[in-house]
């Protein structure tokens, strides 16, 4: 990417803003559906991401009932005849009250009418444990990346949060985003304790992203670390201490979860012959589950020892710093997982 | 209606009764007070979502119900749960993750619980306890235990699919609940005329055939009043019943929420008219008790409020040992 301007440092939520709000300037197609989106002197949805932008543009900022299933319906009708909307949830949790319009109809009309039409809507859902209890705080990619016709990815720089937003708004089909609410970089009443810097420079240019690729964040030989969203950070940081102890850890945000980009994923393992996958989330039918049986399938005993995974544990998210702390994977977790296979 | 300096009418009622709603209410508010004091200061973990200003919807309630009589509740659960009789100390507990908490840490504010009270988990899902309300009160009738389930929920909740399909089901099978919207006019930031066209919530329970009245929620006689009628029709088979309880939020939505999209007017005339400071007034102006005596009651709330606190901070966690309990019965 060239880059003419300075590029500025943002967070994720400030790219997220800029970018739709560049996709509502360049596409008048383009209006964001939403619950606390667009009341003055409100809070730009609940973590800021469209702060402000009721005030640019008054008539495609559509504050909605709290009605999800209702809204991410009017987003797929809106979608059919032509518009090109952008819905969220609060909370990723409240997907599963519009799951019925995700799964039956955004992803299955294109399908269903022999290609006839399409739902070019954009979803946006906020995840991960952050000390509110069992229903604000679950990693719901799990639930929708074996659903067909449906994209999902997630975000975990602000980099790639302005480009792959720009890249689900002109996409065509239905895209599911998922962000993190401890990697937005949120300000003021709506900052999160226990956030992790997401921040990136930034051009000013317009850039989109791919919508299917990983994105290799560390080079290394000795194993593959996978994560997304926070884990991806995690690996990071776990990979950096690694290399204190001279094992080099690839680390791989896997970005794109449906689909599953099994060329760069498969490529490093085939390099390092191991891999760790990191999960938020139980590790019983997770996304970790389907990486870990695609590279198998794919590579076969070309990966040198087993896959581990580390995930959480298979329960509901409990609210106790004690116990959260205990489900969401941590760098301990991830190192020892990593220096039992090189070591093993 | 709710002009600030409406009278409560407490003619009819014994002192010592009036006296005990005044303490329930002021036990309300002081938790609130004392746990956003904890919470701002960063010794309380998680997050909160309060009730300031809506004691007298909880209280006049709940107050109306037996206690084998069961609640549902919202994310703003901790008014609801004192005044169906949780204790100060077991929320206060599970506020701080406890394992002697009353959901053993796991719940958190949101998901306040007391089986033996009355009071199922909070659900913090808008309008989640709607529908389970209306099969709570199914279970009441098929059972035949004469038991009544009362709904809270916000005016937010009317918007959702699972409201609109409880309700209706309650009200086709005939089934003994008492739905109560606390109308703060707010859902969230999003004022409740940005969400609904008929002019009250009311109007809209009647098209599903259940009668609801609007009713000043901010005078707890009335609350109870009407709550008492409700909860006599479930009893008698004359169920469902629905109250709409026009109320305000004095706080933020949740943790540090500075509410800047309620206009400063409507705000100021709402914090006028404060449940608590009606009923005292009412209470002075009856003879019933002295500013003093009054103040006295909220004292002794504040002081073993501290204790608890002191108690909360010296209870044991959870050990990692009860991660994985309780995820099956
Ligand atoms: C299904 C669902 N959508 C969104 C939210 C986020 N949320 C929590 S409280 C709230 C506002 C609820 O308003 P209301 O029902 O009026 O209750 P109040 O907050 O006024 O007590 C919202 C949008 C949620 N918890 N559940
Ligand atoms: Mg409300």
């Amino acid at each position: 990417m060239t880059t003419t301007t300075t590029p500025k440092k943002v967070t994720i939520a400030e790219a997220l803003r800029g970018a739709i709000a560049e996709e509502m300037e360049r596409d008048p197609r383009v209006f964001c559906l939403g619950e606390d989106i667009a009341v003055p002197g409100g809070w730009g949805g609940a973590f800021t991401v469209t702060l402000g932008l009721e005030e640019r543009f008054p008539d495609r900022m559509i504050n909605t009932p709290i009605a999800e299933l209702g809204f991410f319906g009017v987003g797929v009708g809106a979608a059919l005849m032509g518009m090109r909307p952008i819905v969220d949830v609060q909370y990723g949790d409240f997907l599963f009250l519009a799951m019925d319009q995700i799964v039956n109809n955004a992803a299955k009309m294109c399908y269903m009418s022999g290609g006839q039409c399409k739902v070019p809507l954009v979803m946006r859902a906020p995840v991960g444990a952050t000390g509110r209890g069992s229903q604000h705080a679950q990693n719901l990619e799990r639930y929708f990346i074996g659903v067909p016709g449906l994209k999902v990815v997630a975000v975990s720089t602000a980099y790639d949060a302005r480009g792959i937003l720009k890249a689900a708004v002109r996409d065509d089909n239905p895209v599911l985003i998922f962000e993190h609410k401890l990697l937005y970089g949120s300000k003021g009443a709506r900052a999160e304790s226990g956030a992790i810097d997401a921040s990136s420079e930034i051009p000013e240019e317009d850039y989109v992203l791919p919508l299917d690729q990983a994105a290799i964040r560390r080079h290394g030989d000795d194993v593959t670390i996978v994560g997304w969203l926070l884990t991806a950070h995690l690996a990071q940081q776990a990979a950096d201490r690694l290399a204190v102890d001279g094992v080099q850890a690839e680390v791989i945000d896997a970005r794109s979860l449906s689909p599953i980009d099994f060329a760069t994923i498969c490529a490093s393992v085939e390099k390092t012959g191991r891999l760790v996958i990191v999960e938020e989330g139980p590790k019983t039918g997770g996304v970790g589950a389907e990486i870990a049986a695609g590279v198998t399938e794919r590579l076969g005993d070309r990966a040198r020892a087993s896959i581990r995974r580390v995930a959480s544990a298979d329960i509901p998210v409990p609210f106790t710093p004690v116990l959260e702390n205990a489900y969401v994977p941590d760098v301990p977790r991830i190192m020892a997982a990593a220096l039992d296979m090189v070591k093993g | 209606m709710n002009s600030p300096q409406a009278k409560i009418d407490i003619d009819s009622y014994e002192a010592g009764f009036l006296l005990g709603l005044y303490e329930c209410m002021v036990q309300i508010r002081e938790f609130e007070e004392g746990v956003k004091f904890l919470f701002l200061e960063g010794t309380m973990p998680g997050t909160i979502h309060q009730c300031q200003g809506q004691e007298a919807c909880a209280v006049g309630v709940c107050t109306a119900l037996e206690p084998t009589d069961w609640i549902t509740s919202t994310f703003r659960g901790h008014g609801h749960a004192l005044a169906k009789g949780l204790s100060v100390d077991e929320m206060l507990f599970e506020l701080f993750g406890a394992a002697t908490g009353c959901a053993g840490g796991k719940g958190g504010s949101m998901h306040m619980v007391n089986m033996d009270k009355g009071m199922i988990p909070s659900i913090a899902i808008v309008a989640g306890g709607v529908p389970v309300a209306a099969g709570m009160a199914l279970a009441f009738k098929m059972q035949q235990t004469g038991q009544v389930a009362a709904c809270f929920f916000g005016d937010g909740a009317i918007a959702e699919g699972a409201f609109h399909e409880g309700v209706n089901m309650a009200a086709i099978w005939d089934v003994p609940v008492v739905f109560i919207c606390e109308n703060n006019q707010y859902g969230a930031s999003t004022h409740v005329s940005k969400v609904m066209r008929a002019a009250t919530i009311a109007e809209r329970l009647s098209s599903y055939g259940i009668d609801g009245r609007r009713i000043d929620g901010n005078d707890v006689i009335a609350v109870y009043e009407a709550a008492r009628r409700a909860v006599d029709d479930c009893r008698a088979g004359r169920g469902p019943a629905f109250l709409e309880l026009m109320t305000y939020r004095r706080t933020g939505h949740s943790r540090r929420d500075a509410c800047h999209y309620q206009p400063k007017p409507e705000r100021e005339q709402w914090l006028e008219n404060d449940p608590i400071v009606r009923l005292g007034q009412a209470l002075i102006e009856a003879g019933h008790a002295t500013t003093e005596e009054l103040d006295a009651v909220r004292k002794h709330i504040l002081t073993s409020f501290d204790d608890a606190v002191e108690r909360a901070k010296a209870q044991p966690q959870p050990t990692l040992a009860d991660l994985t309990t309780h995820v099956l019965a």
